[in-house]
């Protein structure tokens, strides 16, 4: 059954976008600085690609496999503890 | 072909191909997270079946079918009337989703025949003021004097000749029991907004302001705060009408709508000459007419 649907090309299984990995478009490369987080999710919660991922103990990370490096987590932080860098591939 | 597991199935997932930015994205995803998995949405074209669904895979975690531009609205009556005849009505509720062009200008007709059936349908519109997904061309809700590929600015014209059309107006004026205009700044409003409209039964309509950093013509960064800026400046107020009775309005300090306008590359044009700051005085009638109807009232 599995088989016959993913010959259909018309129905997609759900969630199957997590195959492409968007990281790569990445030019600037957002930094935590984990000191100075306060957990408050902000960054997680306007994150347009919804890769950014913790909770209030182990504070916030981004899935750099998906972050495409647009810096709005960086913008609507707080306490200003995301820097943008060029990233070095 | 997939790599995925039952544990990190989400309703909106990564890896879709918007661009870096995106307030769609971001607006999907909320919406999402709000209605929860008991949904089935009804997509027309546009950026949003563009971007999640590229071929064979899908970003949605949820069920989701697109047919054409223009009949979202009708293909979400017959979802909503398929499953009322089967007896699984309770079983999931319909959202029809279409971008401003496809609400605005092509699928209206459809979209009022929906709304006049009354069918239970939550029909979202995301307002991206063009046709972004095809290279920018003007749309319904371009706003006025905004640049676009259809209505370009230089030595003749300034931009857009026309106002915004008023959708919200159109749709209370059609009896709705629930209409709203949210936006990704204000994600917890956006948030109760769409719980709201899924407590109602009927049709409904709530169209979302999402900034696109490619249309506009700001830094990618700036999503967030050019979309709070639209809703600070009055040129996109925030509000609800139940039973066609106006019910809340955002109450924000009053911004000068340059503040908005400046960090657009679409609006660049206006701060060139004298022509360009008598448009910026009608932009700014534009907005203080709209904190005087939504009594969007400045805070001192």
């Amino acid at each position: 059954m599995v088989a016959k649907r993913a010959k259909n090309i018309l129905i997609g299984n759900p969630g199957t976008s997590l195959a492409n990995k968007t990281g790569s478009w990445r030019v600037f490369m957002p930094v935590y600085d984990k000191t100075k987080c306060t957990a408050c999710g902000m960054c997680s919660m306007m994150c347009p690609d919804g890769c950014v991922h913790g909770d209030k103990i182990k504070k916030y990370d981004p899935d750099y496999d998906y972050c495409k490096g647009c810096g709005v987590c960086a913008k609507v932080c707080p306490v200003k503890c995301i820097t943008m860098k060029e990233e070095q591939k | 072909m997939t790599t995925q597991t039952a544990e990190n199935v989400k309703l909106f997932n990564s890896g879709h191909t918007a661009c870096a930015g995106c307030g769609l994205a971001l607006a999907a995803r909320l919406v999402l997270q709000a209605t929860g998995p008991k949904v089935i949405v009804v997509n027309a074209t546009g950026c949003l079946e563009v971007f999640t669904t590229r071929s064979p895979q899908t970003a949605w975690g949820i069920p989701w079918i697109h047919s054409l531009f223009e009949n979202q609205a009708a293909v979400a009556t017959g979802v909503e009337a398929a499953l009322r005849a089967l007896g699984r009505g309770d079983e999931a509720r319909v959202i029809a989703w279409g971008g401003d062009g496809a609400s605005a200008d092509i699928g209206f007709g459809g979209i009022s025949g929906m709304w006049e059936r009354y069918d239970d349908v939550l029909y979202i519109c995301y307002d991206n003021e063009a046709y972004m997904n095809t290279g920018i061309q003007r749309s319904g809700l371009t706003p006025f004097k905004g640049h676009t590929s259809t209505s370009p600015a230089g030595k003749v014209s300034l931009g857009n000749m026309k106002q915004k059309k008023n959708i919200p107006a159109i749709a209370v004026a059609h009896g709705l029991p629930y209409v709203a205009t949210a936006t990704v700044a204000y994600p917890k409003d956006l948030e109760r907004k769409v719980k709201k409209a899924m407590e109602v039964r009927g049709p409904r309509y709530l169209q979302i302001l999402v900034p696109c950093p490619l249309g506009w013509g700001h830094a990618t960064s700036d999503t967030i705060s050019m979309s709070k800026l639209a809703v600070e400046t009055g040129l996109n107020p925030l509000f609800e009408y139940i039973d066609g009775k106006l019910a809340t309005a955002m109450t924000v300090k009053q911004k000068p709508v340059e503040e908005y306008l400046k960090p657009q590359s679409r609006f660049k044009h206006l701060f060139r000459d004298a022509a360009g700051a008598e448009q910026i005085k009608l932009i700014q009638e534009i907005a203080n007419s709209n904190f005087a109807k939504f009594k969007v009232e400045a805070v001192k």
